[in-house]
Formats: C-alpha cells, sequence, structure tokens
C-alpha cells in the first residue's frame, strides 16, 4: 500500500479527531450551572434570614452567612464532596463564593507535601491571590475615581 | 419569594460564567472565571447597577464573586465617605474582611485537617 505524504496525512488526522471529538453538551452544562448555582444562592439565603432572625443587621447576616458558606465548602471539599458538585455543577460551582473557597483548599491539600509554607500557605492562593488583586486594584480605582469626581 | 428570586439569579450569573467557559476559544480556567466575575462586579456596582440586584434577589446576588466586587466597590465609596483618601485604601478591604478571614482560616484548617485523595 501507497503510504501518503506525512502532510496530507496529518491533515486527516485532524479532521478524524474533530469528527470523533465529542461536542460540550452545553444544555446539559448551562441546566447544572443554572440549578446549582441558584442551589448553593437558596442556602446562602436561608443562612442570611437566620442570622437575620437572630437579630444581626443585614450587613453583619451577610458576613456571617458568607463566613458559615465558605466554612462548608472548605469542609466539603477536604471530604471530597465538592469536586462532585463541581461534577455536575461546572461554572455553578465556580462562581459562588464556596467556589472561591474551593480554589483556595483544593491545591493548598493537594501541595500539602511541599511543606506548611511553600506547600499550603502559598498554594492557598493559587487562585485566591490573582482574585484579591484584581479585587482590590479595581475597589482602589474606584475609591480615586469617587474621591476626586464626587 | 425571596427564594425564588435568589434562585433565579444565583442561576442565571452561573449560567452566564458557564457559557464564557463553554462558547470562547480561549482557555478560560476557573482563575480567570472568578477574576472577571469579581471585577465585573466591582464596575457594576460602581455605575449603580449592583446594588437593585442585590436588593432584588438578596443571596442571589450576593453569593456569586460578583457580589464580592460589589462589596470591596461599596467599601470603597463608605471609606471615602468617611475617611476621605485613607478610606481609599482600607474601604474595601473593611467590607469583605469576615469573608478573606474566614477563606484563610477554614482554608487553612481543612488543607491540615484532610488528606488529597489518589
Amino acid at each position: 500500500m501507497e503510504t501518503q505524504p506525512l502532510e496530507i496525512q496529518k491533515k486527516q488526522y485532524a479532521k478524524i479527531v474533530k469528527e470523533i471529538r465529542p461536542k460540550p453538551p452545553l444544555l446539559r452544562n448551562l441546566a447544572g450551572a443554572f440549578v446549582v448555582g441558584g442551589l448553593i444562592a437558596v442556602i446562602g439565603q436561608i443562612f442570611l434570614n437566620l442570622y437575620q432572625g437572630l437579630g444581626l443587621s443585614l450587613q453583619e447576616a451577610g458576613a456571617a452567612e458568607s463566613a458559615t458558606l465558605v466554612f462548608l465548602a472548605a469542609l466539603l471539599t477536604g471530604l471530597g464532596v465538592y469536586d462532585e458538585i463541581a461534577k455536575v455543577g461546572g461554572a455553578g460551582s465556580i462562581v459562588p463564593i464556596t467556589g472561591f473557597a474551593n480554589s483556595m483548599v483544593s491545591p493548598a491539600m493537594e501541595y500539602r507535601g511541599e511543606g506548611l509554607v511553600l506547600g499550603v500557605g502559598a498554594r492557598l492562593f493559587t487562585v485566591a491571590g490573582p482574585v484579591l488583586v484584581f479585587g482590590i486594584v479595581t475597589g482602589w480605582a474606584i475609591g480615586i475615581f469617587y474621591y476626586f469626581f464626587r | 419569594m425571596i427564594f425564588f428570586k435568589a434562585f433565579l439569579v444565583g442561576g442565571l450569573i452561573c449560567v452566564v460564567a458557564q457559557l464564557l467557559m463553554d462558547l470562547t476559544s480561549y482557555k478560560i480556567t476557573p482563575a480567570h472565571i472568578l477574576v472577571g466575575f469579581v471585577t465585573a462586579g466591582a464596575l457594576l456596582s460602581a455605575f449603580g447597577f449592583y446594588q437593585p440586584l442585590v436588593n432584588w434577589a438578596g443571596a442571589g446576588a450576593t453569593v456569586p464573586l460578583s457580589g464580592f466586587g460589589h462589596l470591596i466597590a461599596q467599601g470603597a465609596v463608605q471609606g471615602v465617605q468617611e475617611k476621605g483618601l485613607l478610606g481609599v485604601f482600607s474601604g474595601g478591604i473593611t467590607t469583605t474582611a469576615t469573608g478573606i478571614t474566614a477563606a484563610i482560616v477554614f482554608g487553612y484548617f481543612a488543607s491540615i485537617f484532610f488528606r488529597a485523595k489518589g
């Protein structure tokens, strides 16, 4: 059998790969993100109402609610449960503040063998670092703008 | 009713993120999503678009990380009102201090107590 030039083989290969590769199941992903993201928000709302019922102001209750969600997410990440939620929820498990907590615990756990300082301490901020940098710089710029132009 | 609104808005904000991840050709990681949503939330807040959403949907708007950005922006503005220029530097962290400390402390202990699988 005569072999074809390498270029053509490459093109044929790329074509086959393109045909075979499964398309991302967009609708299923969107449904998962909507339901999981929505449910996490509802859990947040439940705690918010609870803390307000205990006499906290809206602002205080919001802070306590965030801390509670972060605690639960850190715990579930440690137990390996959050990964399972993420498989269904996709972005619905990333965007809520629970996803922020998960993005801290996950790499810190994985690289724990590198020590408390460079393993845990540094890896807690693999994702949280960029989030805080851009969040704080943006907030600072808004504050500066408000100071001069209010 | 507030629970339904929270579900709707919280879910829809995550759908936007899922669309960004699935429909763009760039490699968008969770880090990019989180950074994007914090920044977008802060900017929307500065232009006055985010507070109405919080008033309507409660936790549906505050639980997604765009709510964290909103809190930073609110803090910066409050900081200026109370302390002037110094408040520009302290405000954003003041409003988010509880969340940040909780994330660091609980994150630290979770990574110490639990072992990664595999």
